[in-house]
C-alpha cells in the first residue's frame, strides 16, 4: 500500500524529463515525501497516545475521587473508622429490631382489633336474635293452636311460651308478634294481646330450636298440649328444618340503666 | 498542537463517558498515567531543546508505560507491589521534576 502510493506520486516527476538533474533530485524528493509521511504517522500516533493519556488521567481521577478515599489513611484512623462503622451498624441493627417489634405489635393489635370486631359483630347478632331485633332462621317447629271456643287464656299461651323457652327455644313469634324477654301476654280468652297487639286464633307459633326437644316438651302429659285440649282447643305441631322467624321487635332504649365497666 | 488537542479531547471523553476502571487494571492505571506524564514532559523538554524526535517520543511513551506497568505487575507477583509502585512513582516524579526544571529554564530563562 505504501509502496504503491510512493510510486504513483513519483511517476509524474519521472514522466516529463529524465534529466540527470531530476535523477539527482529524486532521492531528496523521495526522502522528503517519506519524511512527510513519517511526520504524519508520528503526529497521528502522538495524538492517539496523548488522547489515551488524557482519557486515562480523567478516568483515574474520577475513580480516585469516588472510591479510594481511605487508601492513604493511617492504620489507627482506619481502625477508628472501622469502629465507628461497626457502632453505626449495631445502632442500625438495634433500630431494625425495634422497628420490627413495633411492626409486630401493630400487626398484633390490628388482628386483635379485627378479632374483637368480629366477636362484637357475632355478639350483636346473637343479642339481636335474642331480643328480636333481627330476623332469624333455622330448624324448629311450627305450632298451631286452634281455639274454636275462645277459651284459651293468656295463662295458657304464656305457659306455652315458657315451656318452649324451657325446652331451649332460641327465638319465636306468635302470629306476627316476636316474643322477646319482656313480652307480655294480656287480654282475655278470644281477645289476646301480646305486647299490646291483638292476636287472633288460631295462634301460629314459629319457634327456632331443637325440633325434637321442643315437640317433646309440648306433648308431655299435663303440658301445653294437654292444657289446650282441656280448654277445648287443639295443637298441631309440624317439625321443620327451616323455620323463618321474621317478625321484629323494636329495640327498647334503656331509660335508667347504664352499662357499667 | 496535536498533543494538546489529544489531551483535551481525551480528558473530555474520560469525563463524559466516565467508565469504571476494570479491577485488573486498577493497580496499573495510575502508574501508567504517571509514566506517560513523564514521557510527555520529556517530549516538551526535547522540543525546547530542539532535539524533539517523534519516533523517540512515541517509543519512549509506550516503553515507559509498559515498563512501569510491568514493574508494578512484578511487584504484585512478588508481594511488594505497593512498595514498587511507590518506587516507580518516586523515580518518575524526580524525572518529571527534572524535566519541568529544564522547561522552566527555557521558558523563563531562570
Amino acid at each position: 500500500m505504501a509502496d504503491e502510493d510512493t510510486s504513483r506520486e513519483s511517476t509524474p516527476d519521472d514522466g516529463p524529463g529524465a534529466t540527470p538533474q531530476d535523477d539527482a533530485a529524486r532521492p531528496s524528493l523521495w526522502h522528503r515525501l517519506r519524511h512527510r509521511r513519517r511526520d504524519r504517522l508520528a503526529a497521528a500516533l502522538i495524538g492517539v497516545l496523548t488522547l489515551l493519556l488524557g482519557f486515562a488521567f480523567a478516568v483515574q481521577v474520577r475513580s480516585t475521587d469516588t472510591d479510594t478515599a481511605y487508601t492513604g489513611a493511617r492504620e489507627e484512623d482506619l481502625v477508628s473508622i472501622l469502629d465507628q462503622v461497626n457502632a453505626r451498624e449495631d445502632r442500625l441493627r438495634q433500630q431494625i429490631s425495634e422497628q420490627r417489634a413495633a411492626l409486630e405489635q401493630l400487626t398484633d393489635t390490628d388482628s386483635q382489633a379485627a378479632a374483637a370486631l368480629a366477636e362484637a359483630q357475632q355478639r350483636a347478632t346473637e343479642l339481636g336474635i335474642l331480643n328480636g331485633s333481627l330476623a332469624a332462621q333455622g330448624p324448629g317447629l311450627r305450632m298451631t293452636i286452634s281455639d274454636p271456643g275462645d277459651d284459651i287464656t293468656p295463662a295458657v299461651l304464656l305457659n306455652a311460651v315458657q315451656e318452649l323457652r324451657g325446652a331451649g327455644a332460641e327465638t319465636m313469634q306468635v302470629d306476627d308478634v316476636r316474643i322477646g324477654v319482656s313480652s307480655a301476654i294480656t287480654g282475655s280468652g278470644g281477645a289476646l294481646q301480646i305486647d299490646g297487639q291483638d292476636v287472633d286464633a288460631p295462634y301460629v307459633v314459629l319457634v327456632i330450636g331443637d325440633p325434637q326437644v321442643l315437640a317433646t316438651a309440648m306433648d308431655i302429659p299435663g303440658g301445653v298440649s294437654a292444657a289446650v285440649r282441656r280448654e277445648g282447643g287443639d295443637v298441631t305441631i309440624v317439625q321443620s328444618d327451616q323455620v323463618v322467624v321474621d317478625a321484629l321487635r323494636p329495640l327498647d332504649q334503656p331509660q335508667y340503666a347504664q352499662p357499667t365497666d | 498542537m496535536i498533543p494538546i488537542l489529544g489531551l483535551a479531547v481525551g480528558v473530555v471523553l474520560g469525563l463524559l463517558l466516565d467508565p469504571s476502571v476494570p479491577v485488573w487494571l486498577q493497580p496499573y492505571l495510575p502508574i501508567a498515567v504517571v509514566a506517560a506524564l513523564d514521557a510527555v514532559f520529556g517530549g516538551i523538554r526535547a522540543r525546547f531543546d530542539g532535539i524533539f524526535d517523534a519516533k523517540v517520543f512515541v517509543v519512549s511513551f509506550v516503553s515507559n508505560v509498559v515498563v512501569a506497568a510491568l514493574i508494578v505487575f512484578l511487584g504484585d507477583q512478588l508481594g511488594v507491589g505497593a512498595q514498587l509502585s511507590t518506587a516507580v512513582v518516586v523515580v518518575l516524579g524526580i524525572r518529571i521534576f527534572g524535566n519541568a526544571a529544564a522547561i522552566r529554564r527555557h521558558l523563563f530563562r531562570a
